[in-house]
């Protein structure tokens, strides 16, 4: 049964790695995404969870214990923010490859410098090409939610590939907000157990994990971690439709919303898509056919879907909570403009905003909508842009 | 919905206030929200937070720019921040002071709507002993939203309290009596 | 500990979807299976009339190409000897001698 609740995006992360009870947890603290491991940690002190904790040194040696108890053949999480998972790159990609289902708990926090500690992308993204599934949330049920869901993902036999859950840091990881949580028994159904097919503590096989690849393996073995991340649509699309049976919430590759006729568009991630929300309502009492789409997953990519979703669009706006020093614009930006292209008449203009927690208005995205609108009678805008930064 | 701006400096408890807040509107089945805007944290600098309270699920993620009131824990910053900042004109603005109600209104000649004044210090004095002023704050400030009748919300931060003071019970007690000499203290010093 | 070989039929023609999952490699013992003798340039000669059973040779051979049978070393497993030539260098009663390519059997 769903219980109403209220608590901070990291309370309900939190919450669902207690009625997961993973095997292992390996976690450094840094800035916003501390609290995770420290409700983890209290959890634990008071008996309702027998999770292994292992207080590391560093994000390096977090990810490192993860990937030496995920090849054991156990349950393996970890949480991080910003330079954290910076200092996990190494080892991001070392899961990915050796095919370890582990679950990162990412509390998105921009990366230094300059030194900061709120909200934009630029971790992640940094992140975008280590063979990670990834997916956003708008707010803590999102987060909670897909933290039910990352297990059976990241697990499924035809993926074997690690996964990370990623909110905006302090706009949701701090905030207190309205939730459902599931009850224990009904989650830990739904999560089932981990069974690995090989695993390093099997006794009855010897197994080595990890091995040096010489030139003729390379890139057979990048082959096949792309297919798993193929499959991982599938998976994503399965998991999410057992869940909503389970307990009532949807999911998909993305959100769409007022989208059914809608002529002008925004496509962005995580929390600044509920305050485009409101903004897309104000519009249309106006009468201007506005709508949005919330991508979830952006590993995979889900090119031919969103593709399909947008083309009806006579004008888009794509939004970038990081910027990936391309010179032209962000990665959301050139991932969508790419899967539209050859299939779509629409109008494309990117923005690059709310880095460093630049704080994004329901009033931005009714001038973004208006100047979508400009577009649509000749004004020729470019493709990308900062919003909200003095000039 | 109620949007509410809480400022304060770091470690005045005006981010525990405004959770407390949502807590408490929680109770009554409202949506909330209760956030802090955060920063290199810091003892003494002047702090924001945030409350919305509302009866449909609440999307919007952004800071509140023209709240339903605000409450202003710390008076000094007055001086440094522009409290009143994108208050709504009928809207509700609450201060801790110990000055005289003429004091305070001059230090705000151009805020149409209604101006509250409450000793904060003295009640928390009084009742837990230090001057911790949030709680009584938390009081006023819930009676001014209007979202909670005097006998619920005693009875919900009595389970609140309980909860978050589960390893200290002996502040309890002092807690509730802040809240409840709150309830009345703040005083409407304009017409 | 079973040492077949799990990882025979994966070879540098087979396709991608023949190779294991994050190339774990399955099953311990396997480097056996895989010829190092081939890389040899010059190869030890066992002289028995020599040797005297010391058994310094074995413990400093790299590649374990010196069996022990019955507590006495047996000729080198030419498999495996890279031909390194440290077994002739620790012999002290010349019962080892190192050939150049060309000069002498080779395995």
């Amino acid at each position: 049964m769903s219980v109403k609740n209220r608590m901070s995006g990291n309370e309900a992360v939190a919450n669902a790695i207690r009625q997961i009870n993973p095997d292992v947890i390996a976690a450094f603290p840094i800035t916003p995404s501390t609290e995770i491991p420290q409700y983890v940690s209290s959890f634990k002190a008071d008996g309702l969870i027998d999770t292994e904790f292992i207080a590391v040194e560093s994000e390096h040696s977090a990810m490192s214990a993860c990937i030496g108890a995920s090849a054991a053949g156990v349950r393996a999480m970890t949480a991080t923010s910003s330079a954290g998972m910076a200092l996990m790159y190494e080892l991001l990609y070392v899961a990915a490859s050796d095919r370890l289902p582990i679950v990162l708990a990412a509390v998105n926090r921009a990366l230094t410098g300059p030194i900061n500690i709120n909200a934009d992308h630029s971790d992640s993204m940094g992140a975008r090409d280590a063979g990670w599934i990834q997916l956003y949330s708008e707010n803590a049920q999102e987060a909670y939610d897909n933290m039910l869901m990352a297990h059976r993902i990241a697990e499924h036999p035809d993926v074997m590939l690690p996964i990370m859950i990623c909110q905006d840091g302090f706009i949701t990881s701090h905030a207190i907000e309205n939730i459902l949580l599931e009850d224990d028994g009904p989650v830990k159904k739904f999560v089932g157990e981990y069974k690995p097919h090989k695993y390093l503590l099997n006794t009855e096989e010897a197994l080595a994990v990890g091995p040096y690849s010489v030139s003729p393996f390379v890139i057979e073995m990048k082959r096949a971690e792309h297919e798993a991340m193929k499959n991982a649509k599938q998976v994503i699309l399965d998991v999410s439709a057992d869940f909503a049976k389970t307990f009532g919430r949807s999911y998909g590759f993305f959100e769409e919303y007022r989208m059914e006729d809608a002529e002008v568009g925004v496509l962005l991630m995580s929390s600044a898509a509920g305050t485009a929300k409101d903004a897309v309502d104000k519009l249309r009492e106006r009468g201007v056919k506005a709508g949005l789409v919330k991508l979830r997953a952006f590993r995979p990519f889900p090119n031919d879907e969103l593709a399909e979703a947008l083309k009806g669009l006579k004008a888009l706006a794509i939004m970038d909570r990081s910027d990936g020093f391309s010179a032209t614009g962000g990665p959301l930006n050139a991932e969508v403009r790419a899967a539209l292209y050859g299939k779509a008449d629409t109008k494309i203009t990117g923005y690059i905003y709310g880095l460093g927690g630049r704080d994004i208005r329901v009033e931005d995205f009714e001038d973004i909508f208006g100047e979508l609108a400009d577009m649509l009678t000749g004004t020729e805008l470019p493709y990308c842009r900062y919003r909200g930064v003095r000039e | 919905m109620i949007e509410i701006r809480w400022h304060g400096r770091g470690g005045q408890g005006a981010k525990t206030a405004a959770l407390l807040l949502a807590d408490a509107a929680f109770e009554t089945g409202l949506y909330v929200q209760g956030f802090p805007e955060y920063g290199p944290e810091r003892m003494g600098a002047p702090i924001t937070a945030y409350n919305r309270l509302n009866e449909a699920p609440i999307r919007v993620h952004s800071n509140i720019y023209e709240p339903d009131m605000v409450v202003v824990v710390d008076e000094t910053l007055l001086k440094s921040v522009d409290v009143t900042a994108g208050l709504k004109p009928g809207g509700k603005l609450l201060v801790n002071s110990r000055r005289q109600p003429a004091e305070v209104l001059a230090d705000f000649p151009d805020f149409g709507g209604e101006i509250y004044v409450i000793d904060a210090a003295d009640i928390s004095i009084r009742t837990i002993g230090r001057n911790l002023p949030n709680t009584p704050l938390l009081s006023a400030a819930v009676k001014l939203t209007g979202i909670l009748k005097e006998a619920d919300f005693f009875t919900n931060m009595e389970k609140a309290f309980a909860e978050k003071f589960a390893s200290k019970p002996e502040v309890i007690s002092g807690n509730l009596n802040a809240l409840k000499d709150a309830w009345t203290a703040a005083i409407r010093i304009n017409e | 500990m079973d040492k077949k070989n799990l990882m025979e039929g994966i070879t540098e023609l087979s396709p991608w979807t023949d190779i294991t999952p994050g190339g774990f490699v399955y099953g311990s013992g396997n480097s056996e299976s895989f010829n190092t003798g081939d890389w040899r340039t010059r190869t030890p000669v066992w002289k028995q009339e020599n040797c005297r059973q010391c058994l310094l040779c074995f413990p400093v051979c790299p590649d374990s190409s010196i069996p022990i049978r019955d507590g006495k070393r047996a000729d080198f497993d030419f498999g495996h000897c890279k031909g390194c030539a440290i077994c002739a260098e620790i012999c002290p009663f010349g019962a080892i001698d190192i050939q150049t390519d060309g000069e002498g059997a080779d395995e």
